[in-house]
């Protein structure tokens, strides 16, 4: 993959961006929607190099930063129990829930164990038959066909003591939700890889469709990046309809991964969800079926929640919604770093300050 | 989060298999690939713990040459 690094072939496609946009009168705004297009763009440095013609924006691309507080205060309660053991992926570790988070109660002493795949908490779940094992499933339409499958292999191995949190949320209503808030002006979209991995290109298209905004799945090197701009802006300049393009036809098709889609739909039922920032997206995230409710954490295992409370200075709300910038934020560098994050766009790699603290040096 | 790294596949063993990448290998899950479409030597997308695509490899290196093309003539 070194070739989509090439810095020649990157020269000449900044060039082309330029040119095509010479004679706009306004710089045009491109967002991106996904954790791993604001780090790569923050490390390549591509926001500076497109600065004088196009205004990138980071979107609610980060799961962990757009779940909301109750979702960790849920599970600082079930870690605090003695029969529960909590299986999570490791980025959930510090995010601060409303008094806790997970980090601080592994320290007090409570039973949680980070895993790289859910099958790691089945394992887990099978080893200790005494104790209820939950995982965290948070993450977007990639994620959650794993965990469909994760549910569909305890239901083979007939586990009783499994559970899920289910926090997963879908991309394509939150995007119009964007397109649809008046503090924002989206010319056009960079949709994210691996989610479209998944769904393909085809649940973006009423953006083209219904609001005119070109859109384009793009990978994640520095030449897919830029080639994505480009595309999106010669759709602008040409001023026809807008329509969804994929740059990243190496890993997407149109129709996405059928089998993994079939899974995902078999398993989880579409719902109303609160994104941290957003507020409540209609069928944005999703539920476990009837079906499968015997795995349902929520269900099966009552916990009292401790109140929902928020750092009142913590701006991720209007970062995750692209109408503020870290350096916005009073918190920002001073209180909130990575080492002591304040919200949740600094815990998460992915999230835009820690993006912006490791790579915007100004 | 949604991060996920291409590895190439070295076995197969019908519901898994083992990737590698920069000499490191480990085992994955392919329940959300279809029976047929993988063999040795390709490359899958891995999200944790799970293949979630094939990686079109042809594809990868056509498309540079198109873009190389494109940005030499326009």
């Amino acid at each position: 993959m070194d070739e989509y690094r090439n810095p020649e072939l990157g020269q000449k496609l900044l060039g082309k961006i330029e040119e095509t946009l010479r004679g706009f009168p306004v710089k045009i705004s491109i967002m991106e929607v996904c954790g791993t297009h604001t780090m790569s763009i923050a490390r390549a440095g591509i926001g500076r190099l497109l600065a004088e013609r196009v205004r990138l924006l980071s979107g609610p691309g980060c799961p962990v930063c757009v779940t909301p507080n109750d979702y960790m205060d849920r599970a600082v309660a079930w870690a605090r129990c003695k029969d529960i053991i909590i299986t999570t992926f490791g980025d959930m570790m510090k995010v601060p829930g409303s008094t806790s988070s997970l980090y601080r109660e592994k320290v007090s002493g409570a039973q949680i164990a980070i895993v790289y795949s859910p099958l790691e908490a089945i394992g887990i779940a099978e080893a200790y038959p005494s104790k209820k094992i939950i995982f965290l499933a948070i993450g977007f339409e990639t994620t959650a066909p794993t965990i469909a499958a994760t549910i569909k292999c305890a239901r083979e191995k007939n586990l009783k003591n499994f559970f899920i949190h289910c926090g997963h949320k879908l991309v394509p209503p939150a995007m119009r939700t964007l397109v649809n808030d008046p503090e924002l002006q989206i010319d056009g979209f960079i949709c994210p890889g691996h989610v479209s991995t998944i769904i393909g290109s085809r649940p973006y298209e009423f953006i083209a469709r219904e609001y005119h905004i070109p859109c384009v799945v793009a990978g994640f090197e520095p030449l897919d990046i830029l080639e994505s701009v480009w595309m999106i802006v010669n759709q602008i300049s040409r001023g026809n309809h807008a329509i969804v393009e994929i740059q990243y036809t190496r890993a997407v098709k149109p129709e996405g991964n059928p089998n993994a889609l079939s899974l995902m739909n078999e398993v989880f039922a579409p719902v109303d969800s609160i994104w941290r920032g957003l507020g409540t997206i209609p069928e944005s995230g999703m539920t476990i079926r009837e079906s499968n409710a015997d795995f349902d954490a929520v269900k099966k295992i009552p916990v009292a929640v401790e109140e929902t409370k928020e750092h009142p200075a913590c701006i991720c709300g209007m970062i995750l919604r692209g109408v503020r910038l870290p350096v916005d934020c009073p918190l920002f560098r001073t209180t909130c770093n990575p080492e002591n994050p304040i919200g949740p766009c600094m815990v998460s790699s992915e999230g835009t300050c820690a993006a912006y603290y490791k790579y915007e040096k100004g | 989060m949604c991060l996920a790294v291409p590895m190439k596949i070295v076995k197969l063993t019908g519901t898994d298999a083992v990737v590698e990448l920069s000499g490191v290998q480990r085992s994955i899950n392919l329940a959300l690939m279809s029976d047929s479409e993988l063999k040795i030597g390709d490359y899958v997308i891995v999200h944790a713990g799970f293949a979630i695509q094939k990686l079109d490899s042809v594809d990868a290196e056509e498309r540079l040459k198109l873009l190389q093309e494109m940005l030499e003539i326009s």
